[in-house]
């Protein structure tokens, strides 16, 4: 069932928003233990909002999303229920504050069954870095499910929701997207607010929608989007009306095919699904257009100067001190900064603090932080002259399908090469999109990207609406 | 491109994060393959660059100067491991 | 100046002054000072997890204000940036503040010096940024406590040129720039309540020579006279050191008022890597050519020129413009009790003299004087009208400084009013001459001077209500016709 079925479901009351919620909460209750996909699952809360629902839904005053069950990524504070990032350091920490993208969900009626699965503090791109244990991929539960948003793409491809918010740093909603065979979008920066989601890098960190297609995204995104107060880098721009957007013919469309995202090492099934893609695309009325992004393999170096540069400073607040893990009986106040950041942080956490610090430091800021913010024009500078060409770019979304548990760990090089075709969309603040379009030998999901100029979601969306009325890619789904 | 162990104990000061002595030569090799990895960018000439710092090119919004009383103490200092006397506690500062 | 005169100072001041917005610099919390700990603060000041700034517009407003008040360029473009150190009190881990694109350069302020002449004193920049919380030691067994009431407080750092050369000068510089600011009403200028907080760099040279010595920079001097004492004693103590062969070692240290001495801070741990970054939570700042015109339009009158202005069109001494023009607060009750009618001159003399000289023996500010400056001007009126004379009016004002009251009710009265009925007078004076026949002789005699004693009995027997003017001339007429 899509979001869109189930919306039409409820509002012709065949079925109550209780009865779909305690549904999914029975699921949760099953499957969760196997998957991990929910650090929280909020019962009471759940219940409550669904009979709050089913009131709206009777007395005439539903949206959409009202009586929809939905995940949310463990960044997002809501108010009194615990918000954990991730991370020991958070796991007891319950927000006197609610995120602006719940507060929305909230008002549109929608029902938060509870807080999904993410990497630590949402760096990762495995979900292995979880305080809580790793989430597994439902297609293969010895994989992982991509990162950071994990918890949220998993609890999709397993059936525990109807839609999950993800968060997008560096391709954290896209890449798991791909992995486990959903729709993700990450939107323009600034175009869903900032305010109360848990910062990991500031100037590239944004939330948006994971759904089962991008019919059901396009609710969602509509429902978080627009220009909130109390985010100053929110784009103060209208919303449009991404449901009535979506299209099925895409003539006229030229779709750029960057030759920097086909090494000549690319898995040969992702390049053979693409391949099948852009076809499908040009019987839909597009045109295919080769251009260059000649700076893309300056993305992963500029990226991993500046998020943890600005994860090295956004982490400081972490101090044991208003809130969070304080270590026992501190000796002195440089014992309790330093054992309480050292005891609640995990590995990688502190690792890019630490590459962070160092770049920020005396002597290095020229070298390294001002670097990358110029490369990181340069490479934004490739998009903008793309489109002066296109409408939309076409990559992969990932260079592998879904590797298994353990397998990066230990190597984080070979961890941030995972996200090299979606790393540039962030630097750039370009909205972007993965969609299902195949799947490799042993049946796991094959993803593709789709990258539009700023603001230009509705593109996005519609041509991802054409795709999968024209594919079934996205309707598979894993053995329960 | 190998940094100093002392350099790496260094940054750890200034992070406020403590690094065993028997995980530092480890981490001082991550971060040194890392480092290595992001200087390709000096492959590039970035003379003429303005540096980015923002996504999106817009200027700053202002709000109001308004009192917006939210009374919110005892909520605000729910959170903290340790409160006095409406106080967040810490270890005694000395300057 | 006692400092050995073969080396001159190179003295620098950064101001910090808190602006008096009614809310945080980024968050819509109170400012008001001394309420209950922890009772204004929220997640965004507080520091909470995804919680975001939000730029307090009337903070803009002032720092332009204060720009264009010191002549500054005023940059199209500025930018926030995180300067990052971590101490109980900073929430955030980083301060807000400006680094390299800050919202003023090159500004100037001009200072007179002791012996009278003029000196401009550049300002290299002003920036805008957060004040930290405070921390609470004493009487707290082994712990310290943090309230964050004053988190998020907008502060200007005002950061001038070195080009300041005597503790004189930098007194005369905090006392100018405080006046502008009060003027400006941006800020209380309150040192010892730390709404105005100043720190010093200084260095010694020998004259003649152009390289900089090596500098200190001196903390906690909370009142101008500290600021003085301060740099008197640090160039006293460098040059010491020079003179016996050591070096200056660059370090921060505090003063200590109690004992007149400074030492140095305790070296904070990596305290000089700040790892300044733009703040990526904030867009650039870009204030239009018109929104700093409309600033313009409304600045009030500054010191400097409403001291000229006093010289040249109210013909004030360049001493009392001076004295008149030191804070907003004379200068408003000068040109209100001019408002009454009162000559300026005249009026300017009554506040230099009688009401500031009462003021200091009782140590109270002009604020708290209970003369309001209508009734001093109306006291003025009453003088130029004829219907009291000086010698009254110094009685009325004693009155009205005491109470409060209106000069005309105080006359009422006490029955001060002066007497200038011509047919009264006259009566007096006939009953005075008969009472001093021997005087008449000697003034008729050419003794002229006993005409003072005779004025003198006349005002005696009025209790001084009779108009002198009136007396001379009747008593004049009466003696020579």
């Amino acid at each position: 069932m899509t979001l869109v079925q189930a919306a039409s479901l409820l509002r012709t009351r065949q079925i109550s928003a209780q009865e779909l919620t305690t549904a999914f909460l029975e699921r949760i209750q099953r499957l969760n233990p196997i998957i991990n996909a929910f650090i929280t699952v909020d019962h009471e809360g759940a219940m409550q909002a669904a009979k709050q629902a089913d009131a709206r839904l009777n007395n005439g005053t539903a949206t959409p999303m009202t009586g929809i069950p939905i995940g949310v990524k463990d960044l997002f504070c809501t108010e009194n229920l615990t918000t954990t990032c991730g991370s020991k350091m958070l796991a007891q920490f319950r927000p006197p504050y609610e995120s602006t993208v719940t507060r929305k969900l909230k008002e549109a009626g929608a029902v938060i069954l509870g807080k999904t699965n993410m990497d630590e503090f949402a760096m990762g791109s495995s979900n292995e870095t979880s305080f809580f244990g790793p989430v597994k991929n439902p297609w293969d539960i010895s994989r992982i499910p991509g990162g950071s948003s994990g918890g949220s793409a998993a609890a999709l491809a397993a059936q525990l929701a109807l839609a999950t918010i993800g968060s997008d740093t560096g391709g954290s909603i896209r890449q798991p997207a791909a992995l486990t065979g959903i729709t993700g979008l990450k939107p323009t920066y600034g175009r869903v607010s900032r305010s109360g989601m848990i910062a990991f890098a500031s100037s590239l960190d944004q939330a948006g929608p994971m759904a089962w297609s991008a019919a059901d995204a396009a609710m969602v995104l509509h429902t978080i989007a627009g220009y909130d107060p109390l985010d100053s880098t929110s784009i103060q721009a209208d919303v449009p009306d991404y449901v009535n957007a979506l299209a099925t013919r895409m003539d006229g469309i030229r779709i750029g095919i960057p030759t920097e995202y086909r090494p000549d090492n690319l898995n040969a099934e992702i390049q053979k699904a693409l391949t099948e893609a852009e076809q499908t695309f040009r019987d839909l009325g597009a045109s295919l257009v080769p251009i260059s992004l000649p700076h893309t393999r300056y993305a992963i170096p500029t990226y991993y100067i500046i998020a943890p540069a600005e994860a090295s400073s956004n982490l400081a607040r972490y101090d044991g001190i208003r809130f969070g893990y304080r270590c026992d009986d501190p000796k002195d106040l440089k014992d309790m900064y330093t054992r309480s950041r050292n005891e609640g942080f995990g590995a990688e956490v502190k690792r890019r603090i630490m590459l962070g610090t160092y770049v920020l430091s005396s002597g290095y800021y020229d070298a390294y932080y001002r670097k990358a913010q110029k490369v990181r024009r340069l490479i934004a500078d490739d998009f903008h002259q793309a489109f002066q060409h296109v409408d939309l770019i076409l990559t992969p979304t990932t260079p592998t399908t879904a590797f298994p548990l353990g397998d990066k760990i230990d190597d984080p090089i070979a961890m941030y090469l995972s996200d090299l075709f979606t790393i540039s969309v962030n630097l750039a603040g370009l909205p972007a999109m993965s969609i299902p379009c195949g799947a490799d030998q042993l049946g796991l999901p094959i993803g593709m990207q789709m990258i539009a100029p700023i603001l230009k979601e509705d593109k996005l969306l519609s041509a991802a609406h054409a795709f999968q009325t024209a594919t079934p890619w996205h309707q598979r789904k894993p053995e329960p | 491109m190998s940094i100093p162990i002392e350099t790496v104990r260094h940054v750890a000061a200034l992070a406020r994060l403590h690094v065993d002595e028997a995980t530092l030569p480890a981490l001082t090799e991550q971060l040194s393959n890392i480092l290595n990895l992001v200087n390709q960018l000096n492959e590039l000439d970035t003379q003429d660059v303005v540096p980015m710092s923002h996504a999106v090119d817009m200027p700053t919004p202002e709000r109001p100067d308004i009192v917006v009383n939210t009374q919110r103490k005892e909520a605000l200092l729910a959170n903290a491991p340790d409160v006095a006397q409406g106080h967040f506690q810490v270890p005694k500062i000395i300057e | 100046m006692s400092h050995d005169p073969l080396y001159e100072m190179v003295i620098g001041l950064e101001v910090h002054a808190q602006m008096r917005t009614r809310s945080k610099i980024f968050c819509g919390c109170s400012t008001t000072f001394g309420a209950e700990a922890n009772t204004q603060i929220c997640p965004v000041c507080a520091a909470f997890p995804g919680v975001l700034p939000v730029l307090n517009t009337e903070l803009v407003q002032m720092a332009i204000k204060t720009g264009l008040a010191v002549h500054g360029k005023i940059r199209e473009k500025s930018e926030f940036s995180r300067k990052n150190y971590f101490y109980p009190d900073l929430p955030a881990g980083y301060q807000i503040s400006q680094f390299e694109l800050p919202i003023i350069e090159q500004g100037e302020l001009t200072i007179e010096r002791d012996d009278g002449s003029h000196k401009r004193i550049g300002i290299t920049r002003i920036h805008m940024e957060v004040d930290a919380g405070k921390s609470l030691h004493e009487g707290i067994q082994g712990a310290s406590w943090i309230d964050l009431n004053r988190t998020g407080t907008p502060l200007l750092e005002i950061v001038s040129e070195p080009d300041l050369s005597t503790p004189q000068e930098a007194g005369a510089y905090l006392k100018k720039l405080r006046a502008i600011l009060r003027y400006l009403q941006v800020c209380d200028g309150n040192m010892e309540e730390g709404s105005l907080r100043c720190d010093a760099n200084v260095s010694v040279r020998r004259h003649g020579h152009t390289k900089l010595g090596t500098r200190t920079e001196l903390k906690n001097l909370n009142s101008i006279r500290n600021v003085m004492r301060a740099i008197e004693y640090e160039a006293n103590r460098q040059i010491d050191i020079l003179e016996s062969g050591g070096s200056i070692v660059q370090e921060t240290r505090l003063w200590d008022a109690n004992i007149n001495a400074s030492r140095p801070m305790r070296n904070k741990e990596e305290a000089h890597d700040y790892r300044y970054f733009p703040e990526p939570d904030l867009p650039p700042l870009v204030i239009t050519q018109q929104r700093i015109d409309a600033v313009a339009q409304h600045l009030p009158e500054l010191p400097d020129a409403k001291r000229q202005r006093f010289v040249r069109d109210l013909g004030l001494s360049e001493y009392d413009a001076g004295v008149l023009t030191a804070t907003r607060e004379m200068a408003m009750f000068f040109e209100e009790s001019v408002q009454q009618g009162a000559h300026p001159k005249t009026a300017a003399n009554w506040i230099s003299v009688e009401l500031l000289g009462r003021l200091n023996r009782e140590n109270l500010e002009i604020e708290q004087s209970k003369v309001s400056p209508n009734h001093l001007g109306r006291l003025i009126t009453l003088i130029q009208n004829n219907e009291i004379s000086g010698k009254i009016a110094k009685q009325v004002f004693d009155i009205m400084f005491e109470t409060g009251a209106n000069p005309e009710t105080i006359v009422q009265e006490h029955g001060l009013k002066q007497v200038s009925d011509t047919g009264a007078i006259e009566s007096i004076i006939a009953q005075v001459l008969a009472d001093n026949p021997q005087q008449v002789q000697q003034y008729r005699e050419g003794k002229t001077k006993v005409m003072g004693f005779l004025v003198g009995q006349v005002m005696k027997a009025t209790q001084g209500k009779a108009n002198p003017t009136a007396v001379n001339a009747i008593l004049q007429d009466k003696l020579t016709g």
